[in-house]
């Protein structure tokens, strides 16, 4: 088959490919470049170019632009959500995937309206309710929206799962007499194990890279995300590219470092699971 | 449903209760940190309120202001221009690459693939930052344009009155198009090969190839694409409060924008609700109409 297209398409081919490659890598590698080469803020006449990378420029970064904190913040936030996504999910998924029960396919749906909500649905009476509350500028303010959206796609996706791949699982360790709580966490949970950790790259990825809630709920520096921060750092920090491209970087790295390593998931789960928002 | 009957004549009553047990965490969360906002900010949209003192009913005027007020028109003027970007503009090139790649197999298509889906893993503000960089007076893009003598052109793009938005917009062309294309290739690797033989064996073309067998096989793909795109650039806000901040004159400013805008800077909270639920309206809409598309393909 390969033999019936010519030399000359594939030549094309090959060229159409590498103008693509470049043209969706220039935005990235210019802001890696930057962030490589040597302090521009420091130098307000002619660019004074040293050679070699600069590496110390993700030090001062980290210090003046704060990442660190950033960083440890999108830590904890990420973790937290994606922990609690991924139990709430597993159990909701269960229920809709193996079991029945009146209300279901109502119950369902408002999951489903879920997935579709936009955050600028619920955004405004949040913050004002959770102020209320005393909740703002907390972590919960940052987490438990971010639960909430994941735990939708979470339950959409597992139920999939369960219901494509366990019938007769389910019904082999019922008959043995496993109780379906013993059935979830010992039979279906190890078996899910690819499910699971496409779900756990995708909410990782959204709860890491979302930036209108953070924005709303969180004043205090200690609590800003990474985006948030880098954001913020750009309002401040005017004079020169190269700390901010510095701290660009610092933002994208962990995710785009699963990525790499875990792309066939990335790329399974966005085709698969389509419509999260 | 056949499995449906042996389970219900398990022991008695036991998965209906038991059922419920399981869900109540995650319907519990949802519940209160989706749902009821949701109903909140229907709600608040009905009144005018600025956040701090007692709200005034007003119906559904805040709604009569996103017909009528300019600015709130604009914005969801802007979000359609913005769908042509982000989404149809994406379908054409993704349908282009996807189909020259199907056709002969390329050597390093992993990592071409890896390489056009790398914008969709990373922060939208990293993405923003690099963008306003590329667009600044003295930035790659106006040096690219400098270089090939059409020094006229060359401008502070996202400082532009005319070419702010369409700048804006390209971003997410260039953000989009690696997802549409990877969504239509994986399309088109399901469509059985025969089909691509006997077209071949009827002497067809690139091009009649293209109509009679890749784009029927590859309605249900399309749709997911124009679904999770037009979506995308309906909800665009990251991107524009870095970048533009709705600016210059507001000749960018997009819904999503306009609810943070009003709600936490004008304090006009009613409208600011009344826009997010317009929006959300919009949504649904849109996924509702799309995804028929992909039943009918279904119920053939």
């Amino acid at each position: 088959m390969t033999g019936r297209v010519s030399r000359f398409e594939r030549t094309t081919n090959y060229l159409v490919l590498g103008v693509f490659a470049v043209l969706a890598l220039t935005p990235v590698l210019s802001v890696l470049v930057a962030a490589l080469g040597p302090d521009d803020s420091a130098t307000a006449g002619p660019v004074t170019t040293v050679a070699g990378l600069h590496v110390g420029n993700f030090a001062e970064a980290w210090d003046v632009g704060q990442f660190g904190t950033y960083l440890r913040t999108s830590l904890l936030v990420s973790v937290l959500v994606v922990a609690a996504a991924l139990v709430l999910s597993l159990l909701s998924g269960y229920a809709f995937g193996v079991m029945r029960f009146p209300g279901q396919r109502a119950l369902f749906a408002l999951f489903l309206l879920g997935i579709m909500l936009p955050t600028e649905a619920v955004v405004v009476p949040l913050y004002f309710d959770l102020r209320t509350l005393g909740l703002t500028d907390t972590l919960w303010a940052l987490v438990l929206p971010q639960v909430a959206q994941s735990v939708a796609f979470g339950t959409f996706w597992m139920r999939a799962y369960f219901r494509s791949s366990s019938r007769a699982v389910v019904e082999a360790a019922r008959l043995d007499g496993a109780s379906h709580w013993q059935v979830l966490w010992l039979v279906l949970a190890p078996l899910a194990r690819p499910a699971l950790v496409t779900l756990t790259v995708l909410v990782f990825m959204w709860t890491w890279n979302e930036f209108l809630i953070p924005l709303v709920m969180v004043t205090s520096e200690s609590l800003r995300t990474a985006p948030l921060g880098l954001a913020f750092f750009q309002g401040q920090y005017t004079s020169g590219f190269t700390l901010l491209a510095a701290g660009a970087v610092i933002v994208a790295t962990p995710v785009v470092l699963v990525y790499l390593v875990l792309q066939r998931h990335f790329i399974a789960g966005m085709l698969e699971g389509s419509v999260r928002e | 449903m056949r499995g449906g009957r042996s389970r219900r004549s398990g022991p008695p009553g036991e998965p209906r209760l038991v059922a419920y047990l399981y869900l109540a965490p995650a319907l519990l969360v949802f519940g209160a940190f989706a749902l009821y906002p949701l109903g909140r900010t229907v709600q608040i949209s009905l009144f005018d309120w600025d956040g701090l003192t007692l709200a005034t009913w007003v119906g559904l005027g805040n709604y009569a202001d996103v017909l009528q007020d300019e600015q709130l028109r604009g914005a969801f003027g802007h979000a359609a221009v913005l769908v042509v970007f982000w989404s149809l503009l994406p379908l054409l090139i993704g349908m282009v690459l996807a189909s020259v790649l199907h056709r002969a197999r390329v050597r390093g298509l992993g990592f071409f693939r890896t390489v056009v889906f790398l914008p969709q893993v990373v922060a939208m503000v990293v993405i923003a930052v690099a963008w306003r960089r590329l667009y600044a007076p003295e930035g790659l893009v106006n040096d690219v344009l400098r270089a090939v003598g059409l020094d006229g052109l060359a401008r502070g793009w996202l400082g532009d009155y005319t070419f702010a938005l369409p700048a804006v917009g390209l971003v997410g062309t260039w953000f989009e198009t690696g997802l549409v294309t990877i969504l239509l290739l994986a399309g088109m690797g399901k469509v059985p090969q025969e089909l691509y033989e006997a077209a071949r064996l009827d002497g067809a073309g690139r091009v009649r190839e293209f109509l009679a067998v890749t784009l029927p096989s590859l309605r249900g793909e399309i749709a997911v694409a124009l679904v999770l795109t037009i979506v995308a650039a309906l909800k665009t806000f990251d991107l524009v409060y870095v970048t533009t901040s709705g600016g210059p004159g507001g000749s960018t400013t997009v819904p999503s924008y306009e609810v943070y805008r009003r709600a936490f800077e004008l304090g006009e909270v009613g409208s600011a609700a009344a826009v997010g639920v317009t929006l959300t309206a919009a949504i649904f809409v849109v996924t509702v109409l799309v995804t028929r598309l992909v039943e009918q393909r279904d119920e053939r």
